[in-house]
């Protein structure tokens, strides 16, 4: 090594010192820009982040298997101690379930002699893929979870995401093998919903809180707690019917909503392929959602072009609520 | 003398290990718990290891690895790009510039210490978050999520102490 003078040494310091504060200060600039690319739905931050969540899907996916099963022994465990009430409790059950399978018959037969009187069309079939869980919820910062499937298995951004006991969410942002679920109760959540009973439609939109409100209902809709809430089926994305939650308070501010899934629990889900784009056309719907499904723009472009028809979805904290004139 | 190629390898791996550890931290963050209300206030792991090895070994986390481990905690959590970036390199920044406080001290000191900065970083996300979203996010959580950040705080520290101690002598 060539021996410096100590004042050689300080320069080197210096200039050392500078460089480094130049590149944090890059850096933080990089990270700034990079919020406000994202803030602006670049496809290249959705890319990147897709890519990086496919990276170590295969790592989260082999944790989060064993730790399932540990969790099953467990709950094994206390089940085996709860045995005779949970007995009871089934069996209970069991015999309310067993009119409802009666009732479910009659409507069932019923149902399929006014189909065939109207000539009825039955909507598009569904087909459902299974994919596990890898990923907790983002906790303060998203309200959304990655699952093990992607565009290998055929999920495509905009499907519906269920459980058993209903809607979990929509998938939003798909990679070659992981995809990310948004979570009903995400700030970017708008879910086409409706009162079971009265049939009336709405908006559900998520707060990054637990409870999702409804909005955008029809004036003098009358809703009370414990009403039944279900998709719609408007725009095409989600089947109709699916069960979200239940209407748990009502307000002059808020109408919030207790969702059926519990998503701290979530282990495998389903996702519906509806076979409809419906109103996740990127040509015609500015949404949250990445763009790389975008479709090749087509080649040959008309030389007048008429304005834009875009839907609007409203930023959170701008919408109107329902009691608002 | 100069060291041999496995020597080479063995001192490499040492020394790129605050950084690994960082990355499994994170991973440990976004594993599925299953547990009723913790996905929301999950501790911010990450930010315990990037305050305890820019205390003790700045040397072993380069700024552009502080920049990495922070992109990768916002792709997997679905955070917004960057926010958890902006607020690693400000915990890094003003960590660097106070270390000669914390180095030697007692644990309490540190402890202390890493509770001031997790309130800043905590403070710095809210805000950034509510910044993003054009809509003032709920307090609770991010105050809870605080909490049990501190709380896990010294667990990790004493591990990560040991790991300096035997890995990196």
């Amino acid at each position: 090594m060539v021996k410096h003078g100590p004042g050689a040494q300080n320069r080197v310091d210096v200039i050392r010192n500078l460089l480094q504060r130049f590149a944090y200060l890059g850096l933080i600039l990089a990270a700034f820009a990079l919020m406000m690319l994202g803030k602006a739905e670049t496809v290249i931050v959705e890319e990147a982040r897709a890519r990086i969540n496919d990276a170590f899907a295969p790592i989260l996916e082999a944790v989060a298997e064993p730790a399932e099963t540990v969790r099953g022994y467990l709950a094994e465990a206390r089940q085996f101690l709860a045995v005779h009430e949970e007995n009871q409790r089934l069996s209970e059950e069991n015999k309310r379930l067993l009119k409802w399978q009666t009732v479910a018959r009659q409507v069932e037969s019923e149902n399929a002699v006014l189909r065939e009187l109207l000539k009825f069309e039955v909507g598009p079939q569904a087909t459902y893929k299974t994919a596990r869980v890898i990923s907790d919820d983002g906790g303060i910062f998203s309200e959304s979870m990655l699952v093990y499937a992607g565009v290998r298995e055929g999920v495509k951004n905009g499907q519906a995401v269920v459980t058993g006991e209903g809607l979990v969410g929509r998938i939003a942002g798909v990679a070659y093998r992981s995809a990310r679920i948004l979570l009903l109760s995400d700030l970017n959540s708008r879910i086409p919903v409706m009162i079971e009973s009265s049939r009336a439609r709405g908006i559900m939109i998520g707060r990054n809180e637990e409870k999702p409100i409804l909005s955008k209902l029809p004036p003098g809709t009358i809703v009370s707690p414990g009403d039944r809430i279900v998709t719609s089926g408007h725009g095409g994305a989600f089947p109709q019917g699916i069960p979200v939650g239940q209407v748990s308070s009502v307000s002059d501010k808020a109408i919030e909503v207790t969702l059926y899934v519990d998503s701290s629990r979530l282990e495998i889900v389903r996702i519906i392929d509806y076979g409809l784009d419906g109103i996740l056309d990127r040509d015609r719907l500015r949404t949250d959602l990445p763009k790389n499904d975008l479709p090749a723009k087509p080649v040959a472009q008309p030389v007048h072009t008429p304005i834009e028809m875009r839907t609007v979805v409203p930023k959170p904290g701008t919408e109107r609520r329902p009691s608002e004139p | 003398m100069k060291p041999g190629f496995w020597q080479r390898l063995d001192l490499w791996a040492r020394n790129i290990s605050p950084v690994g550890l960082s990355v499994v931290l994170i991973l440990l963050s976004v594993i599925p718990t299953h547990i009723p209300g913790y996905g929301s206030i999950v501790p911010q792991l990450a930010l315990m290891g990037i305050f305890h090895w820019t205390v003790f070994r700045p040397d072993l986390l380069p700024i552009i690895a502080v920049f990495a481990i922070g992109i990768l905690q916002d792709a997997l959590s679905g955070a917004p790009m960057g926010l958890n970036t902006i607020v690693y390199l400000t915990v890094f920044g003003v960590v660097l510039g106070q270390r000669r406080f914390f180095l030697g001290k007692t644990f309490w000191v540190e402890w202390l210490g890493f509770s001031i900065i997790a309130a800043g970083a905590a403070l710095q996300a809210w805000l950034l978050l509510s910044a993003y979203h054009m809509h003032v996010l709920v307090p609770g959580p991010v105050f809870f999520q605080y909490l049990m950040t501190i709380g896990f705080y010294p667990l990790l520290a004493w591990l990560m102490g040991r790991w300096q101690r035997s890995i990196l002598r």
